[in-house]
């Protein structure tokens, strides 16, 4: 076993879109083990942070140092999106294609995606297309789908913004247990409770800038800044 | 799954379509519309296959384009009727003779009511004049073919300045015989035509057949085979016995006897060869 | 006259045959029947066109389907070859970000509306005795129809693949880049799964080619059992005025045409299973 991607070190870490400052400069070290949750109103840069982490994002100042090379990083980590991407195959199919990239045979690959569907009771929709599940089974297709390869690193944005109470639980449950056997989980939400349910740690961004970072008991008990305490409070923060 | 399906279905379409030929002795023959469309390569080409065991495969095309593929050395022969072209061809050193064959005769088309009055003129030119004078529908091939030249060389002889001629009455197609055909019938016009062509013509509406007999239209064929000298890859054999054939008695009789609509379209005049 | 012919069927279709000197092989004799196709059209020329296609079809016309089988082996060749080509470069297209990218979609696109003629005259001058290519001898074969035609269609594939493929990748792009793919594995998957939409840019491909008669009448020369196929044929019987005829064998490439589109999408159940 190759030594942990992490911890990452984040340095003066900037992102801009033309003039504009969607991130930054932000800096803090993201250590082993935990769920961190990206917290902040609209607009305050988490999905910007969540994909910069990610290398998705082109830094316009800055670097981000994985504690291996960035290609071995890069490899195992996964993303889940707010909309999941439903590729044109079943959902079966769906699981399999990064086993298949990775380079598992497609019986290989079938088989394993199959014990990954069955872990989330979805093995029965194996062998629909994608594009007739509902929104909850997307999106745990999705989150399936990214953890077929373990990812040390599992990314996720706004991944239960659009569902109800239940598929929002069965998701939560699942992150948990994947906590549980090891893998780093670095999350946005905007939903407080959700934070609460499952951060470890908090980052708290506001307008681009890191203004908090911490445990998460304490952050909840006692914010340290304005606008955490307004956010927490459910005033609109600007 | 479905890809393959889509594959291999392309791919037997590939294999049951492939054509399936044998390599026999073959040579390419450019002729012109009008020959072709007389019917009599029909009753020669068999009659090359039985005796010389010599497929002939004809690219079918006006003279102009003939004499071009010609030029680059794409055909093996050609067969076309454009004597001051063919000498000039010969004479650029692309074919070593040119060989006469037989001749059929080009004949004046117009509408049944004849508002020029041509049917009953005593030669050619006079009727020319007549539509000339009448500033009657006429149109012309326009594409350097033979029969455009012939056209050309008739005006010239009335002394009529075909280029100045008003487009409102003198239209130039620039098509094959058939599309002129087309046109004419379709703008109730005269035209000038060999007469294989006319006679085969589908679509004859309200045109006739109101002149013909002048000397002045006698049309002659003649046969060019390419110099392997010039274009090594020509088949001369094939073209040689060809030739020969073409000349030989045999030939004469097919040709002076072929008849369409009971009427003879061309007479064998070839030098007997040897 | 024909409206006899019209009641007595067995007389009908040896007039139809008769009239069909393109089909027929000319037996002995010929002069005799050679006079007797000459009919007058009695009947609307397209009553006499759909006629001719249906006596051509139930007599199983040797010739027609010669013609038919070299109008197919052509245009499938040709659409094989354009859409190896043509696919994987619109792919290309949709996912490469280089310099003269519009310019080369922009080329590409008023490529489709080069006329078949130029092409037909292009490759001429190519594959002629006295042109570049003039060695291999290939004028005025099945294979030079071929390469005129594959320089037709690739524009047109490679476009619509290009179009098709650009939405795919929209779709597709933050997956296959959050997966670490490579090029070659973005292409793959990208083709794979836009594979419907590129069977029907390859039978948009099919569907010009089948019906082009501009430039393989002029590298392939309408050759009698070599390069004849179903439009030189039909340019051929309306030069002489055989509009019936024309017509017939124009019904005859419009069939051709739905059951190779019918018979595609039903080995593939594009229109079967929906949406994909």
């Amino acid at each position: 076993m190759v030594g942990s991607i992490l911890p990452a070190r984040l340095e003066n870490v900037e992102v801009r879109r033309k003039s504009l400052r969607l991130l930054g400069p932000v800096s803090f070290t993201l250590v082993e083990h935990g769920i961190t949750v990206i917290m902040g109103p609209n607009g305050a840069g988490k999905s910007t942070l969540l994909r910069a982490l990610h290398g998705m994002e082109r830094l316009s100042a800055g670097a981000i140092r994985w504690a291996t090379d960035q290609q071995t990083a890069q490899q195992r980590q996964a993303f889940v999106f707010q909309t999941p991407t439903l590729m044109r195959r079943t959902v079966l199919d769906n699981v399999a294609y990064p086993l298949r990239l990775a380079g598992h045979t497609r019986k290989a690959a079938r088989g394993k995606a199959l014990a990954l569907l069955s872990n989330v009771g979805l093995a029965e929709r194996a062998d629909v297309r994608a594009s007739v599940l509902s929104g909850g089974e997307r999106q745990k297709m999705a989150l399936v789908r990214a953890l077929a390869r373990a990812p040390e690193v599992l990314f996720l944005d706004e991944a239960c913004a659009n569902l109800d109470g239940s598929a929002t639980r069965d998701i939560e449950a699942i992150l948990q247990a994947q906590a549980q056997q090891g893998t780093r989980l670095i999350l946005t939400t905007h939903d407080i409770g959700q934070a609460r349910r499952l951060a470890d740690d908090v980052l708290f961004l506001h307008r681009g800038k890191l203004v908090e970072a911490g445990p998460a008991a304490a952050f909840f008990d006692a914010p340290q800044s304005r606008a955490a305490r307004a956010y927490l409070n459910g005033d609109i923060v600007e | 799954m479905t890809l393959r399906h889509t594959l291999s279905l392309g791919l037997s379409l590939l294999i049951l379509t492939a054509p399936l030929r044998a390599a026999a002795d073959e040579m390419k023959l450019a002729v012109t519309t009008s020959f072709h469309n007389s019917g009599l390569a029909d009753v020669l080409l068999p009659a090359v296959k039985a005796d010389l065991d010599l497929t002939v495969h004809l690219l079918v095309v006006g003279t102009g384009q003939a004499l071009r593929l010609g030029r680059a050395g794409d055909v093996d022969a050609i067969l076309v009727h454009a004597k001051a072209a063919e000498e000039a061809f010969v004479a650029a050193g692309h074919a070593p003779h040119r060989t006469e064959v037989m001749y059929n005769d080009f004949v004046l088309i117009g509408p049944k009511s004849d508002p020029a009055k041509i049917a009953d003129a005593p030669d050619v030119g006079s009727a020319l004049s007549a539509i000339w004078q009448a500033r009657a529908p006429f149109v012309s091939r326009g594409d350097d073919s033979g029969t455009h030249t012939k056209e050309k060389a008739l005006w010239a002889e009335i002394g009529a300045d075909r280029t100045a001629f008003d487009p409102g009455w003198y239209r130039a197609a620039g098509a094959g015989m058939g599309a002129t055909l087309n046109l004419a019938s379709g703008l109730s016009a005269y035209v000038l035509s060999d007469r294989a062509s006319w006679l085969t013509f589908g679509n004859k509406g309200d045109l006739a057949l109101l002149f013909a007999g002048d000397a002045a239209l006698f049309n002659q064929y003649a046969y060019l085979p390419l110099d392997p000298k010039r274009h090594p890859h020509v088949n001369a054999a094939a073209t040689q016995a060809f030739e020969h054939w073409l000349t030989s008695p045999r030939a004469a009789t097919l040709i002076d006897g072929y008849r369409l609509n009971g009427a003879a379209l061309f007479h064998f005049n070839a030098a007997a060869s040897q | 006259m024909n409206a006899r012919a019209l009641l007595t069927p067995r007389e009908n279709t040896t007039q139809m045959r008769q009239m069909l000197p393109l089909l027929r092989g000319i037996p002995a004799g010929v002069p005799v029947k050679v006079a007797a196709r000459h009919w007058k059209p009695a009947m609307s020329d397209i009553t006499q066109g759909l006629l001719a296609a249906f006596t051509l079809i139930v007599t199983l016309d040797a010739d027609l389907i010669e013609i038919s089988l070299r109008s197919l082996y052509v245009t499938s060749s040709a659409v094989l070859i354009a859409s190896v080509i043509g696919l994987p470069l619109g792919c290309w297209l949709a996912l490469r970000r280089f310099r003269f990218r519009r310019a080369t979609i922009a080329v590409l696109n008023a490529l489709m509306g080069l006329p078949p003629v130029v092409v037909g005259l292009l490759v001429y001058l190519l594959l002629s005795r006295s042109g570049p290519f003039g060695v291999f001898g290939l004028l005025f074969t099945p294979a030079a129809m071929i390469i005129a035609q594959v320089i037709i269609l690739t524009p047109l594939i490679a476009s619509i693949a290009h179009q098709a493929i650009r939405d795919l990748w929209a779709d597709y792009h933050d997956l296959l880049i959050s997966l670490n793919t490579s090029r070659g594995q973005r292409m793959r998957t990208l083709l794979w799964d836009g594979r419907r939409a590129l069977l029907t840019a390859a039978l948009a491909g099919f569907g010009r080619g089948i019906g082009e008669v501009g430039a393989i009448m002029i590298v392939g020369g309408n050759i009698d059992h070599v390069t004849r196929v179903l439009t030189t044929a039909i340019a051929l019987e309306t030069g002489k005025g055989d509009f019936a005829l024309a017509l017939g064998l124009g019904f005859v490439l419009i069939g051709l045409a739905i059951t190779v589109n019918l018979a595609i999408h039903r080995l593939t159940g594009t229109e079967v299973r929906g949406r994909w």
